[in-house]
């Protein structure tokens, strides 16, 4: 698509969207928000990119292959949940941190699980955006 | 302790990470994919024999005490499940270097399409069927569920041709349908005793006043493992999808999946819905009969041998659901038995289709003959599954027939005694039918196809050759010594005849 509109606007809204992405994802511990929808918004500001700039240009922008998105988002997904064995507790316990972060809040494992759905997440939207997108 | 319960479900999950990692080097997917198998059949021993001097074993995910949080439970019956979907696992793996190779005559592309996240489908399935092993939690069954299916619907259709299409829609509009049923017998027993645990609900559901809405629920549930486990008259999916993906992937399929479903029947009818068994298991036990019976018939019209074996499976199932509707120790221990003899028989007969096209060129023994002659060893390694499939003693089919049957004439049900006999014969006449196609006569083109040039145990064949053997060595050790097998199959029969073993492993565990 060819439109200046389109393309000047993407260009500002694209930070703007990832950045409440990533404060959907912190604030959806305790309150609406988390890693899915967070993924989910951040996978739409690729997608308005994608729609405006063509497959080609967002790809160039786009730092790394979706799938190591995927591969990366299951492993601290997993990995959040195997720690607790690691202290002698069963699996997916979650384990809380004694500091509280000024913007984060405490650091948890449920925070790794969220960011680790967050990257699946983006990282399977993006993926479907450019297979569709390369169809047309 | 508690991370053996749950590495059955974990490491499918790593080494399907891992060989997403590989994406682009299949060669490195299949060498990763094969220790990775074999690893994974190291853990599921460790379970099993951990299970055995232990007794039944219990893990609360996330530190939830059990009514509370989702329980992960290893009793005996699990752990057999999950050592046997290990071995499978390992088969499959071997035998998937060569057949997603050159099995098939297709173009480039498509084989190459083959490859596309073959490996971490399969291995993102076996999580999902330990983890419908191994879960104590009714709704996370159903999440287990969604995790093996949806993986199978993308195995089925990998090649994306026009008859893999058709019987993938078949089969996923079926598994949406037997979703839908499971979620909402979910939602009913909730509603009735607040609680998904499957202990919990044990302890429950006697406790409950309106009784015919549980035999209602039952139903429900019936319905919903019925279809995935294909019993009559639910099972006309499986025939219509089995035969269209690649040999490897029917040979799991029709080993694992339909017994997932058997093993959640077998579950569920053991543990949680037993205050009518009078009428519950009497309709289980009808079903099984036309299940066996019209299995078996549709067999013998078949001519394809991948569809000949679909119906097999029916048939099989119709044995194991006939153990569990007879509720005795003796023939739920049969039917225990039956699906560890089954599941490696089946799965070793499709392989042996694969090898049989691979070397005489078609699926439709028809078109293949003389095998016997140019291929003898591979004669008897069909012979050794199929006369144990259709009961032939000494072999493996002959006792957990034999354990079955037993039960059955211990409660004098004569007429279906005799059904499971008649069934037998009729195997046994629909293998034949394959033998003398197949083996038997002579080969009906006068040109060799172009493959028989090689070996069994040439380079390109060998990594066929070896998992046919395997299982094929694990029936006969079944068969000739299937003490310590019945032991364990009895042990299991013990655990789900008295579930109070198991609800206070689950529920006591957690204080």
């Amino acid at each position: 698509m060819n439109s200046v509109i389109l393309t000047t606007t993407t260009r500002i809204l694209l930070p703007i969207l990832l950045l409440f992405s990533v404060y959907t994802l912190i604030r959806g511990h305790q309150e609406p928000g988390g890693g899915f929808v967070g993924g989910l918004v951040a996978g739409m500001a690729f997608a308005l990119y994608t729609i405006s700039n063509g497959v080609a240009s967002a790809r160039k922008i786009f730092p790394l292959s979706p799938t190591t998105f995927l591969i990366i988002g299951l492993t601290f997904a997993l990995s959040s949940g195997l720690l607790s064995l690691f202290l002698g507790l069963p699996a997916f316990t979650g384990i809380w941190g004694t500091y509280e972060f000024p913007v984060i809040g405490y650091l948890s494992t449920p925070l790794v699980f969220d960011i680790g759905v967050y990257l699946v997440v983006f990282g399977v939207s993006s993926s479907i955006i450019f297979t569709l997108k390369l169809k047309e | 302790m508690n991370a053996i319960v749950i590495a059955p479900i974990v490491f499918p999950l790593i080494l399907g990470l891992i060989t997403l990692t590989l994406w682009q080097n299949r060669k490195m997917q299949e060498i990763a994919n094969v220790i990775g198998s074999a690893v994974m059949v190291l853990i599921s021993i460790l379970l099993m024999k951990m299970v055995l001097s232990d007794g039944i074993l219990v893990t609360q995910a996330g530190n939830w005490p059990a009514p509370f949080g989702i329980s992960i439970v290893a009793d005996t019956f699990s752990a057999i499940m999950v050592v046997i979907s290990s071995v499978m696992g390992l088969a499959i793996a071997i035998y998937s270097i060569s057949s997603m190779k050159n099995g098939f005559v297709l173009s480039d592309m498509l084989q190459k399409r083959q490859q596309f996240g073959y490996y971490p489908l399969l291995n993102i399935m076996y999580m999902g069927i330990n983890g419908a092993f191994l879960t104590g939690d009714l709704f996370n069954m159903y999440v287990w569920f969604e995790v093996l299916l949806i993986s199978s619907f993308i195995l089925l259709s990998l090649d994306g041709t026009k008859l893999q299409i058709e019987g993938t829609f078949k089969y996923v509009t079926i598994n949406l349908l037997s979703s839908a049923f499971f979620l909402i017998g979910v939602g009913f027993l909730y509603s009735l005793t607040g609680t998904l645990n499957m202990a919990d609900l044990a302890v429950k559901i006697p406790q409950v006043e309106n009784q015919s809405m549980v035999t209602v629920i039952s139903m429900f549930f019936l319905v919903s493992f019925g279809i995935k486990a294909a019993i009559f008259p639910l099972f006309f999916w499986l025939p219509s999808s089995y035969h269209t993906p690649p040999i490897s992937i029917s040979a799991i399929f029709a080993g694992m999946l339909t017994k997932v479903g058997v093993y959640s029947l077998i579950r569920v009818f053991t543990l949680i819905f037993i205050t009518d068994v009078a009428y519950t298991h009497t309709i289980i036990l009808w079903i099984s009969a036309l299940t066996m019976f019209v299995g078996v018939l549709g067999a013998a019209s078949q001519y394809d041998m991948r569809r000949i074996l679909s119906f097999h499976i029916i048939s099989q199932i119709g044995y194991m659901i006939f153990g569990l509707a007879l509720f005795t120790p003796l023939a739920i221990a049969g039917a225990v038995f039956y699906i560890m003899h089954h599941i490696i028989v089946k799965a070793n007969l499709f392989l042996v289709a694969g090898l049989v096209k691979r070397v005489g060129g078609s699926y439709d023994i028809r078109k293949v003959g003389g095998l016997v002659n140019t291929y003898p060893f591979l004669a008897v390694m069909f012979l050794i599954p199929a006369l144990s499939l259709a009961g032939i003693p000494p072999l493996s089919g002959f006792w957990s027939k034999f354990f079955v049957v037993k039960a059955a004439l211990e409660l004098q049900e004569y007429f279906l005694v005799f059904v499971a006999l008649l069934v037998g014969l009729l195997t046994l006449y629909s293998m034949t039918k394959i033998w003398n196609e197949a083996f038997w006569k002579n080969n009906p083109e006068k040109i060799p196809a172009k493959e028989l040039v090689a070996g069994l145990f040439s380079k390109q064949n060998i990594f066929m050759t070896i998992p046919i053997i395997l299982l094929a060595l694990i029936t006969l050790s079944i068969g000739f010594n299937p003490e310590p097998f019945y032991q364990i199959a009895d042990r299991a029969a013990h655990e789900l005849m008295n579930p109070s073993i198991y609800i206070n492993k689950v529920l006591g565990g957690a204080q």
